[in-house]
């Protein structure tokens, strides 16, 4: 907006400058959605035109064939099937973590931004070491454990491993968040007589929205993300998850580009929606929490 | 642990006895590891399981995963009894008895008629004079030759020795039918050292003598070694090859940019169906070529079913294992794996659901089977061997002082 | 005294249902991981059962495969980090002017990074195949290169390959931070230096970057531990090869329990991944308090 002001003989210079930014934001958008574009034309591409040497970037037959297998497909053997069921259980256990993970992280998030207790520094960087565990450190023991608990393949004993790293993910963005937030607001609340809790609940949780969302999405985004436990502690229809089902295309034995790419779409569908969607939220959390001191 | 080991086996033994009659099996569930995408079909499995639970009333949970999975689920579970049966790969079980994660079975095995069986998939279970599994899963490595690019440079002859094999590549590339004839699974993984085990095979190479000591650098083995990086300097083998596994020597073929190439038996099928490959009838299956020191040589890709140390209900389990690998089981579902049993490749229902070249060519491929070294520091091995022969295939060592280190590798990894 | 005995307890309350959650997860596993870290366990080795001592953390340090695995691990981390920051920031900056398209692109640029690693690591492996990769196929349309190459299968460039799939997916989330602390730069400040004679980059040097420091700092911080545990797109796009060049101490970790049955070893390689973030993580927490001070 502040280009505004200037005028006359600076334009000639102002659009060149303007022509260089479109030419980049064309290359920009081309880098982005060129292999998008690329996924989804493999997904309705026919396999001989798939390998074919060389390769023709516009095919002259398509197919939706592989879309009408995944929404159609009844036989439980068939990895169309299975891939169907594997994104039920996906969307099942992210939302079941997202939900949880809020609600219980942004409680122990707000405690150790504006209640005082004894050990939160010592407790905080516990909390942030178990972040960075790697997967691997755990995973013997975890399943020797899950195993003798019969919590393995199943959905919900997934939801507690994964809440497991995504918690600290968003007591540590929260926390900070909540830092942000001014400690006077509290102390108006409780002069009107409001206890601490109904000061979370009142003041606090809609002030601190736009950082919840932002931080759900992410959380969301994590679970659905998920292939190292997935692979671990999934094995049947149960629980096998959406990554697990995609990484089944890629094996030894059946390397289905056409189907990744189906899959993939698919696949991509539900985060790239809520991340478009929520954009905004994200941009607003991240500029009043954590991000910006 | 051996305290360990004989409790558990006395302890099954009790449960076996418990059991015994058939009242009780009927509450008896088992859950079983299979793979799927390859070989028996997931429907041919739950076929046989559904065949097995009607006459036996014995439950049983097929779970099916990757090839990819197996290994981690296994090793996971193993040791809390996750899975009773498991199906594993030919290179495991040396590993898996070391560890304790499978049931010695070498009583079982043995009260079956062996001669029947073939030797190679029989080795594949055995690991210090014991039996550890039963053979069920039936593969080895072929040669698949595009006949028709070879008739189009003049060639009618598919060849049966690595000469020949490079004389034919050298005309068809030197006449423009293809730029790169050979395609090879020579990426970083197990495919690589089935490869080389074939070629080293037919260069009257082992990885180890009759007493399993490592013998990586002996001559055979480095002038195999020399010879697959020379079909890539002089541009016979696809440079891809360094990061195609199976599925990727499979559609380079299947697409027709390929004359020549190493294979498990799916690519039979898979090359001759016309939603999925351009070369639908052109090939043919054969018998992977020798040299003067051996007519042929194959990797044995077999799969053994294996008990785990931690299942509850042995007798069970191996009654599925035995339901599972009978002669008439294989017989029937034989379309999508060759039968362990020699006596069945004369029954003509298997020629003909088998497919009558791919018969023909096991029969002789059969008499050939090397097994990849069966000793439980294998798969370590394995992954120093792939990394480092992949490094000769690059030019950045030679196979001399490759397999040079790979003998020091293999000698102190055998030590503990 | 009372009112901060009441303090603690509130505290407790909102904190305990994480660490209940958190810990009830990792605490064993972690301890009995460190367990295996000092008792060989390892199922093949003639000396399991005994107790170890320091030496499997003295054989991994002496180990030269470990500190090549540690320069592989690092090339990724710091060339991955480095070029999502830069290219992060650049492209925020020019998403934050003003000309036709830029609404699009801001709302597009997200997607990458929306897409599931699962996806994006296949994706790029199919794009990139060395024998019927679009990548390929489109190099040779416009005579780039005269022939397909193995990117994947040379080890000169397999590893860039990875960092390209990741930048791809990564980058946009920078975008996203720097756009936001872009937005919240007071205007005026840029009208003054301009009236103050300030030239661009002059202007960038003066305000925007230090504007930006602070996030720099929590991309840097975020991305490296992620990207030093990085996982999924190895296992999907290369599983450590050609000729190791892409083996990363997680990946080789993987390795270690799950194909060579060295179960103390992967370990003590688990506790070092963290030992290692952790510590990465305390420098940047002491650089970033030292910029504050």
């Amino acid at each position: 907006m502040k280009n505004r002001k200037h005028s006359g003989r600076m334009s000639s210079r102002k659009k060149r400058i303007m022509a260089l930014e479109m030419f980049l934001g064309l290359l920009l958008a081309i880098t982005v959605l060129a292999p998008i574009a690329w996924m989804f034309l493999s997904s309705v591409m026919q396999s001989v035109d798939l390998t074919a040497k060389p390769l023709k970037l516009i095919p002259e037959t398509v197919t939706f064939e592989r879309y009408r297998q995944i929404f159609q497909s009844t036989t439980t053997s068939d990895p169309a099937f299975v891939f169907r069921i594997a994104l039920k259980n996906s969307f099942i256990i992210a939302v079941s973590v997202t939900v949880l993970s809020l609600v219980i992280g942004t409680m122990a998030a707000y405690a150790f931004a504006h209640v005082r207790f004894r050990y939160k520094g010592g407790l905080m960087m516990l909390i942030l070491f178990t972040y960075m565990l790697p997967p691997a450190a755990l995973i013997i023991p975890l399943y020797r454990i899950y195993s003798s608990l019969h919590l393995l393949d199943k959905k919900f004993p997934l939801v507690i491993l994964y809440l497991s790293f995504i918690i600290p993910f968003i007591i540590w963005v929260m926390q900070d968040f909540f830092g942000s937030i001014s400690k006077s607001f509290e102390e108006a609340a409780q002069v009107d007589g409001a206890t601490r809790f109904q000061t979370l609940l009142y003041i606090f949780l809609p002030i601190a929205r736009p950082g919840a969302v932002a931080t759900g999405i992410l959380a969301f985004l994590m679970s659905w993300d998920e292939f190292f436990y997935a692979l671990i502690f999934t094995s049947s229809l149960t629980s096998k998850t959406m990554t697990i089902a995609i990484e089944e295309f890629n094996g030894k034995f059946t390397i289905d580009y056409g189907m990744i790419s189906v899959a993939g779409i698919l696949g991509s569908l539900i985060p790239v929606l809520i991340t478009v969607i929520f954009q905004k939220y994200i941009v607003m959390g991240m500029t009043a929490g954590g991000v910006k001191e | 642990m051996r305290k360990g080991l004989i409790l558990a086996l006395v302890s099954c033994a009790a449960m076996t006895m418990a059991v015994s009659s058939p009242a009780f099996a009927e509450d008896v569930t088992l859950n079983a590891l299979f793979m799927k995408q390859a070989g028996y079909s997931e429907e041919d499995v739950t076929a046989m399981t559904q065949a097995f639970t009607e006459s036996t009333g014995i439950q049983v949970n097929p779970t099916f995963v990757a090839y990819e999975e197996l290994a981690p689920k296994i090793l996971t579970s193993a040791a809390s009894g996750g899975y009773d049966v498991i199906l594993g790969d030919c290179i495991w079980p040396a590993q898996f008895a070391k560890a304790g994660l499978v049931l010695d079975v070498t009583d079982r095995v043995e009260a079956l008629d062996l001669d029947d069986i073939y030797q190679g998939a029989l080795d594949a279970t055995r690991y210090e004079g014991k039996y550890y599994g039963m053979p069920w899963l039936n593969d080895v490595k072929y040669m698949f030759v595009n006949t028709k690019l070879l008739a189009d440079a003049g060639i009618e002859e598919v060849p049966t020795t690595w000469d020949e094999l490079i004389e034919d590549a050298k005309a068809v590339k030197d006449q423009g039918i293809c730029e790169y004839p050979i395609a090879a699974c020579y990426a970083q993984a197990e495919c690589l050292i089935c490869d080389y085990t074939c070629i080293a095979g037919a260069f009257g190479g082992a990885f180890v003598d009759e007493n399993n000591e490592p013998t990586l650098n002996s001559e055979e083995n480095v002038a195999a070694l020399d010879f697959m990086a020379s079909t890539l300097t002089d541009g016979l083998c696809n440079p891809k090859s360094l990061e195609m596994i199976e599925d990727d020597v499979l559609s380079t073929f299947a697409a027709g940019n390929a004359v020549f190439a190493i294979n498990w038996t799916y690519q039979f099928a898979s090359m001759n169906d016309e939603s999925q490959s351009s070369v639908a009838g052109q090939g043919v299956i054969t018998p992977i070529p020798g040299t003067d020191k051996a007519e042929s040589a194959t990797v044995n890709g077999g799969m053994p079913l294996m008990i785990t140390a931690g299942c509850q209900h042995p007798d069970e389990a191996w009654d599925y294992m035995q339901f599972l690998a009978s002669k008439e089981m294989q017989a029937e579902y034989c379309a999508n794996a060759l039968p362990i049993w020699k006596s069945l490749y004369t029954d003509e229902g298997v020629i003909e659901k088998a497919g009558a070249e791919v018969v023909a060519a096991s029969q002789i491929q059969f008499d050939y089977i090397v097994n990849r070294p069966m000793v439980p520091y294998y798969n370590e091995l394995s992954t120093s061997m792939q990394s480092e022969i992949q490094r000769v295939l690059l030019g950045e060592l030679s196979a001399q002082e490759a397999l040079d280190g790979l003998q020091e590798t293999a000698l102190s990894l055998a030590e503990g | 005294m009372r009112l901060r005995k009441e303090e603690e307890r509130y505290a407790l309350k909102l904190i305990s249902p994480s660490m209940i959650v958190v810990f009830g997860v990792i605490i064993v596993p972690i301890v009995t991981t460190f367990i295996y870290t000092l008792v060989n366990i390892d199922p093949l080795s003639a000396h399991k059962g005994e107790f170890a001592g320091l030496s499997f953390y003295i054989k991994a340090l002496t180990s030269k495969v470990f500190w090549e695995d540690l320069g592989r691990t690092l090339h990724f981390t710091i060339a991955s980090t480095a070029i999502e920051t830069v290219l992060g920031m650049l492209i925020a900056l020019l998403l934050n002017q003003k000309f036709p398209g830029v609404k699009f692109l801001r709302s597009i640029i997200i997607i990458p990074w929306a897409l599931p690693t699962v996806v994006n690591g296949s994706l790029w492996k199919l794009m990139l195949n060395g024998e019927y990769g679009v990548i390929n196929a489109l190099l040779v349309r416009f005579h780039l290169i005269s022939s397909y190459q193995s990117w994947l299968g040379n080890p000169k460039t397999a590893m860039w390959c990875i960092i390209l799939a990741d930048a791809w997916k990564m980058t946009p989330l920078a975008v996203i931070f720097f756009l936001a602390a872009l937005q919240g730069i007071d205007n005026t400040i840029y009208e003054a230096a301009k009236v103050d004679g300030a030239g661009a980059f002059r202007r960038f040097q003066a305000i925007t970057l230090p504007a930006l420091k602070p996030t720099i700092m929590v991309i840097v911080v975020m991305r490296t531990v992620e990207k030093f545990k990085a996982f999924d797109i190895f296992y999907l796009m290369t599983r450590g090869g050609p000729a190791n060049s892409t083996k990363t101490l997680m990946y080789d970790t993987y390795l270690q329990a799950f194909t060579n049955l060295n179960y103390s070893e992967a370990a003590t390689y688990a506790y070092l991944i963290a030992l290692v973030v952790a510590l990465m993580t305390l420098i940047y927490v002491k650089l970033m308090n030292r910029e504050e001070a």
